[in-house]
């Protein structure tokens, strides 16, 4: 079970579609979108909820279009 | 069981973010080619300076060629130079700021043809000033001609059956040559093409900001980037070939560090 659970949004306008993102995710969460945003690129988009929050696609993105969440999965107690 | 949130629920609070882009650069879309190594190269600088709270007291020179337009996405201040004479100029602002933290941005048509002298005679004065160089073997802003450090048999614009040693010369390795001056103080090679790199060439760049603040001489730090539209390559292909034919040429790591 995974502690942690991260999320990335991508900034659509800002993506231009390179591609480095996609193999430098392990979870293989980044992919890019069959949709195209107003400069005619493919984005970069999340496509499942495998991501850790490891931030490695923001870190490589040239165009700093990512932002990366990640939040600690608390324990419950069962009493 | 423990209890999962969902995106809505994680990505409204911002105490979750663990990245997100660095606020001295600007809203401005960056002029460069999907996937170059410019954006990386500018962002790491822009973090490294937030993160040392530097932003009043940092002044940069850019270059001309495709980053003659950083001014326009770095927040800090910023003076264009002529071809080639950044560290010229870089080196009138120290002297006359002493106490400001100055860095120059060149990239290899920039840096290693037409400004040869002035970075040579900057590194040999040892002017105690920063300087980041990118180097992509190509002249991309002008279409992918031949530079100063085009690797031997690389087809380019002008050297269309592969770079001749013998009537085109030799590749000019000046991150080599500049260690050997004796005014240089801190000199390494990194690229920003995979995320350990990244990281590698952050440190370096934080080291080469924070040696400044001892006078001990010039930082200078290159980074070996792609030019997917110069080398006419995807962005993926360009870090390939890179990694494949650049860094056995320019091997990466900290060239001269202080004793």
């Amino acid at each position: 079970m995974a502690t942690v659970k991260g999320e990335i949004v991508v900034n659509t306008e800002r993506c231009k579609g390179c591609e480095l993102c996609v193999p430098v995710c392990k979870e293989k969460t980044i992919a890019m979108s069959g949709n195209l945003n107003s400069k005619g690129y493919h984005f970069a988009t999340s496509t499942n909820d495998d991501c850790n929050g490891c931030t490695n696609c923001a870190i490589v993105c040239p165009d700093g279009a990512i932002t990366v969440y990640r939040v600690k999965l608390k324990e419950e107690k069962i009493n | 069981m423990s209890y999962i949130p969902t995106r809505e629920e994680i990505i409204e609070d911002h105490d979750n973010v663990v990245y997100e882009r660095t606020c001295l650069l600007t809203d401005n879309a960056l002029s460069y080619c999907p996937g170059c190594g410019h954006g990386t190269a500018h962002r790491l600088i822009m973090e490294v300076i937030e993160e040392m709270n530097l932003q009043a007291d940092t002044i940069g020179v850019a270059p001309v060629g495709c980053s003659v337009l950083a001014y326009d996405f770095m927040n800090i201040d910023m003076q264009q130079a002529a071809h080639g004479r950044a560290p010229a100029v870089a080196t009138g602002i120290k002297r006359l700021y002493p106490n400001k933290f100055v860095f120059t941005y060149q990239g290899d048509g920039d840096l290693a043809a037409i400004g040869t002298g002035e970075t040579l005679h900057a590194c040999n004065r040892g002017e105690n000033i920063t300087v980041f160089f990118v180097n992509n073997g190509i002249y991309g802003m002008t279409g992918g001609q031949m530079a100063p450090t085009t690797l031997p048999n690389m087809k380019t614009a002008t050297s269309p059956f592969g770079r001749d040693t013998e009537t085109m010369g030799h590749p000019l390795k000046i991150t080599e040559l500049v260690s050997h001056l004796p005014g240089t103080y801190f000199v390494s090679r990194q690229s920003v093409h995979t995320p350990a790199n990244v990281r590698k060439a952050k440190k370096a760049i934080e080291k080469a900001i924070q040696y400044q603040k001892l006078n001990k001489g010039l930082c200078f730090v290159e980074i070996v980037s792609n030019c997917n539209s110069g080398w006419k390559m995807t962005p993926l292909e360009s870090n390939k070939w890179m990694e494949e034919n650049m860094f056995p040429f320019y091997p990466l790591g900290d060239i001269k560090v202080p004793k």
